[in-house]
Order: C-alpha cells, then sequence, then structure tokens
C-alpha cells in the first residue's frame, strides 16, 4: 500500500512538467526540490534519532562549495610560494566529493558532539554553520568570499548509447532533482526500517534500556549524522550547479529553519513528513507573491505555520495517514481477559 | 562449586560524602538464582548500576566470567552477555511490543549497513530469523496477544514481561533483574516466578533485587543481604529467613527479641 502510493507520488511528480509549462513555477520547484532533499537529511536525525541539527545548512554549504570549486578549479597560496592548484573536474566529481566531504564532516561534528547531546548537539552545530560561512566569506583566494563564485558549470552526465548530456534547461534539472530526491528518500526509507533504524528509534525513546541491550549510542548517531550530512551535501551540490552562483549567504540560518519548518509541519519522524511540509512551505511564497503584498505574505506563512502546528501539532503526515490507512495505525486497545483470576476462583 | 560467573571484589561507591556502597564482596555461581535483598537505600540498584557499567565503582572491581569489567561502557558489558531489566523504564513506551523485542535484538543483527540498504539476498534471511526469534520471545513471556499493542499501552506487570523479552532478546548469559515483580498482583508474580524458573533452567544465570519476600523466598538459591551499605548476610533462604541481623535490619532491634520470643513459644 505505502510502496504503491510512494510510486503513484513519483509518477505524478515526473508527470509535473508535462502540464506545468511555467518557467518561474518551474524553477521554484526545483529550488524548494533541492530545500526538500535537505530537509529529507535533517528529519533522518531529528525525527529518526530526536537530535536537532540547527547548523544542517552548513552540510548543504559545504555540499555547493565543494562541488562549486571542484568543477571551477582553483589556485591557493597556502605558506609563501607554496600553492595548491586544482584544474577543473567534470560537475559530477564535484557532486561525488560534496557527499564525500560533507558526509565526512557529518562524523566530526557527530562523533565530537554526541558525547554531549540535545541542547548541546543544538549548539554545536549553529556554531559549525557559523565557523564555516565565516571561512567562506573570508578565504577569498578560495571561494571569492562576498564576490560569490560564479559560473558554475551545469551538471553533465554520461548516458549509455546517448553521449554525454549537459544539464542546461530547467526541466532537465528538475528530473536530475526528482531523481536525487527519489534516491534520498529510498536509501532513508532503506535505513529506518533496518535494524539500524530500529536502533535509532531504541535511542530516541529509551537511551538506558537500548544501552543496556548492546545498543552502541556513539556509533549509531555518528551513523545517522554521516548519512544525513552526505545528503545534504548532494542538495547543495544540486543547488550550486542549478543556481551556477553561490556566496557566503547559503550558510544563511535562515535556510535551516525553513528546513526544520518543513520538517516539523510535515511530521518529523515520518519518511513522508518532509516532503510535504516541503511542497507546502516551499511553494507557499511563490503563490503568495502575486496576490500580495511583501509583508502580508510573511505574515501569511506564519499563519499557516501557526495553524497546521495548531491543529496537527504532530505534523501532517503523522496526524493524516491513519486515516489514509497508511503506515502504522494506533492499535485500539482490547479487553482485558482476566482468565487466570477466574480459573483459580473456581478451582 | 560450580564455576563463578559472576565476582563482586570488595566493591565500594561514595557519592561525594555519601557511601552507597562500603564493601560489598560475594559471588554468584553459573545456573544459579540469586537475590540481593536489603531495606530501601540499602545500595541494591547501585549495585547493579556498577554492575553493568553505568557507575563506576570508587574501589574493588566487578569481573564477570573472569573478566574485569572496569573501564567497559554499557552496551560492551551487554556484548558479554551480561544483561539487566529496570525498576521503572522497562520499555520503548512508543513502539509495539514486538517492535520493542526486535530492537533488544539489535546485537543478533550482525547486518552491514550496505547490506541492510541494498537489502542484499543475506539481508533478508536475517530479518526473517530476527521477527522470528522476535516472535518466540514474546511468546515465552505470554503477550502474543498484545504483541501489536502499544509497549506504552500496556499494565505495570505486562510491561515488566515486555522487559525481560527485550532482556532475553540481548541473549544474556547472566540477567540482573531490578525489582520486576514490584507492582505486580499475585497471580502475575507467581506466572513471572515459573518464567524466571524457566529462564534459569535454558542456562541462564541470574541476580535479582526484589523487595517481595514470599517471592525472593520461594524463588532464590542463596539471598545476599545489604544494608547501610555492606552485606550482612549471605545463605539459601531457610536460613536468611532466621537470621537474626536480618530481622533486626529489617523490623529494628527490639523486634529481634519478639522473633525470639515468638520462636521459644513455638
Amino acid at each position: 500500500m505505502t510502496r504503491v502510493f510512494s510510486l503513484v507520488t513519483l509518477a505524478f511528480f515526473a508527470s509535473v512538467p508535462l502540464w506545468l509549462k511555467d518557467p518561474y513555477l518551474l524553477n521554484a520547484l526545483i529550488t524548494t526540490g533541492i530545500f526538500i532533499i535537505g530537509a529529507m537529511s535533517m528529519n533522518l536525525l531529528l525525527g529518526f534519532t530526536g537530535q536537532l541539527s540547527l547548523g544542517h545548512i552548513a552540510f548543504f554549504g559545504i555540499g555547493a562549495y565543494v562541488s562549486a570549486l571542484t568543477s571551477l578549479g582553483y589556485d591557493v597560496p597556502i605558506v609563501g610560494d607554496f600553492h595548491i592548484v586544482h584544474t577543473p573536474w567534470p560537475p559530477i566529481a564535484g557532486f561525488a566529493l560534496a557527499v564525500v566531504i560533507s558526509g565526512l564532516c557529518g562524523y566530526l561534528v557527530g562523533k565530537l558532539s554526541f558525547r554531549v547531546r540535545g541542547a548541546y548537539f543544538v549548539i554545536v552545530t549553529i556554531s559549525f554553520a557559523e565557523v564555516v560561512r565565516l571561512v567562506a566569506l573570508n578565504w577569498v583566494e578560495l571561494t571569492q568570499g562576498p564576490l560569490a563564485l560564479t559560473n558554475i558549470p551545469s551538471i553533465t552526465i554520461g548516458l549509455p548509447y546517448l553521449g554525454y548530456l549537459t544539464l542546461k534547461t530547467k526541466l532537465q534539472n528538475y528530473y536530475l532533482v526528482l531523481a536525487v530526491a527519489a534516491v534520498a528518500y529510498f536509501l532513508i526509507s532503506r535505513l529506518v526500517h533496518s535494524h539500524y533504524g530500529r536502533a535509532m528509534r531504541g535511542l530516541m525513546e529509551n537511551e538506558t534500556l537500548a544501552v543496556s541491550v548492546g545498543i552502541d549510542v556513539t556509533k549509531a548517531l555518528t551513523l545517522t549524522a554521516i548519512i544525513s550530512a552526505a545528503i545534504a551535501g548532494a542538495a547543495g551540490s544540486l543547488y550550486a550547479h542549478y543556481i551556477r552562483i553561490i556566496d557566503p549567504e547559503v550558510f544563511a540560518f535562515i535556510s535551516t529553519v525553513t528546513m526544520v519548518i518543513m520538517v516539523v509541519s510535515g511530521g518529523k519522524g515520518s519518511l513522508a513528513g518532509p516532503v510535504v511540509g516541503g511542497v507546502i512551505f516551499g511553494l507557499l511564497p511563490v503563490l503568495l507573491r502575486p496576490v500580495m503584498a511583501p509583508e502580508a505574505q510573511w505574515i501569511t506563512y506564519g499563519l499557516v505555520l501557526i495553524a497546521i502546528l495548531f491543529v496537527l501539532p504532530r505534523g501532517i503526515v503523522p496526524a493524516l495517514a491513519p486515516k489514509l490507512g497508511f503506515g502504522r495505525q494506533p492499535v485500539k486497545p482490547k479487553p482485558v481477559v482476566v482468565t487466570e483470576l477466574t480459573a483459580k476462583e473456581h478451582a | 562449586m560450580t564455576e563463578t560467573v559472576l565476582r563482586i571484589e570488595h566493591v565500594g561507591v561514595q557519592f561525594g560524602g555519601l557511601v552507597a556502597i562500603s564493601d560489598m564482596n560475594f559471588d554468584v555461581g553459573q545456573g544459579e538464582i540469586v537475590s540481593l535483598i536489603g531495606p530501601n537505600g540499602a545500595g541494591k540498584t547501585t549495585a547493579f548500576n556498577v554492575m553493568t557499567g553505568f557507575l563506576a565503582p570508587t574501589k574493588g572491581a566487578v569481573k564477570y566470567c573472569g573478566r574485569d569489567l572496569r573501564g567497559l561502557k554499557p552496551h560492551e558489558i551487554a556484548d558479554l552477555g551480561l544483561i539487566r531489566t529496570f525498576q521503572r523504564t522497562s520499555v520503548f513506551p512508543n513502539d509495539t511490543v514486538f517492535d520493542n523485542v526486535l530492537i533488544g535484538l539489535h546485537r543478533q543483527s550482525k547486518l552491514g549497513l550496505l547490506a541492510a540498504i541494498l537489502r542484499l539476498p543475506g539481508a533478508r534471511a536475517s530479518e526473517l530469523a530476527v521477527r522470528e526469534r522476535a516472535a518466540e520471545l514474546v511468546r515465552l513471556v505470554g503477550l502474543e496477544a498484545r504483541s501489536h499493542e502499544l509497549a506504552g499501552s500496556l499494565s505495570y506487570g505486562e510491561q515488566r514481561l515486555v522487559g525481560v523479552a527485550l532482556a532475553l532478546a540481548a541473549q544474556p548469559k547472566m540477567l540482573l533483574m531490578d525489582e520486576p515483580v514490584s507492582g505486580m498482583n499475585a497471580s502475575e508474580t507467581h506466572t513471572f516466578v515459573q518464567l524466571i524458573r524457566r529462564i534459569r533452567d535454558s542456562g541462564v544465570t541470574i541476580l535479582l533485587v526484589e523487595h517481595d519476600m514470599p517471592m525472593v523466598m520461594s524463588v532464590s538459591d542463596r539471598i545476599v543481604v545489604l544494608n547501610y551499605g555492606r552485606i550482612i548476610a549471605e545463605g539459601p533462604p531457610e536460613e536468611i529467613r532466621t537470621n537474626p541481623a536480618v530481622i533486626e535490619a529489617y523490623l529494628g532491634q527490639s523486634a529481634k527479641d519478639v522473633v525470639k520470643e515468638v520462636a521459644a513459644h513455638a
């Protein structure tokens, strides 16, 4: 049932460009899609291990910069005459590197901060994002600082029998984002349904008990942080090669907040939550723009968020899925039959 | 004498100036059911926390199968087969009973990350085996009717049974149970005692902390009595029952004379 629904949803998203020809809306869908991938990666940490990464955009931004720099090349003086020179590689290599290096940063942040969790993890992640933003802003030789990295090449993929295809149009990029989102969704779904996912759930619900049955907390959380950061890095790479210009603003705190809103409104801890929340809050500003003044847009945005969380505090998907017959249904308590006691009385 | 599984060697625990355990020294042999009893605040739960690595002893050592447990993390001790149950928080409340046991079986799934995500051929077989084992454990503790209900919605006594199933899922060689029957009624306790015996008969050594004296007396091979952080008596139930030091600890000095008097008249 759930699988059929996922495939139908995927088919629906795949059909969108066939009837939606407006390039402005298609552009909004692409950037929303990229942020949904980021939101899905955040949901893996927040929804399945309970750890709020409020610097999640750092992994996204690192992915964007790594990918952009790999495909642009650089010449950076380190000490005196010693330079590190990198000649441009194809963007697809940048994408792969973005995933690997973001994942590595996830490992470092996870390893450092999961000794102390909860609020401390939140603080470490915020600080991490801020430090990375400052590096991007000030290491001008590498990142051009506020002047931005420009002319980032579009992603080129090699297709069997078709040769190389450079994804320049919106249509092509839409399908690229959709494909990466589908793969990320699939990965996360398989992960949380495996025994690794069960270990994460156990840790979130009752850590002491989880540890007592042999679950290694640090290992489980670090593993999740790596995968989460790697997926965010992939999203960042897509962003860099689609927008084709990035500056230190990609590390803006507001982007993390947007992801949190997507995850929490859609329903943290549910696979489809970030997608539903992402579509609503990714497209809402776009839909409001033609009909309202800018101030009214943001007020409406806030009101919609409050309304959703007021009516459905656990998020849209966890509240609605059981009614539609998906997911784990809350089991109605059965009447307790006290056979044992009555048997004794009759004995 | 059977082989010693757990050896508590002169363990002491201090929280700042407060002495929780001053000097604790006892052994548990393979296949025994030993109970650790004592008035409230005697240091029983502290002793459990030391044995399972949740707390480091101030002095002394805990040896499990000849291995010093000092410096091992709780999950590493669990990996050695020394598993505990908890007094209060014994379940994952938002998961079904069946899923609770599945989480407990984590240690049994030795599947790699990639194999789990790609569902390689071994993965399916491993998952099936784990599910089968979970169903078996749910049956063993007698909760099959509740299998698909949320563990948090069960009664207190039933949650205890989930806790035991969880502990058993981790494949213990030795099981430490912290007040397993508190909150159970008489008939539930009776069933539970039979469960404990069955677990022991399957080769698991058991150390209990418990307040329910009739239950302790009926199930234990040996009883260790703790008071003010030190052991005041140790022996089989019938010996402990009449031990003057134990009676004094539980009932006070004057009670000792009353008991003597009663004994004299009997």
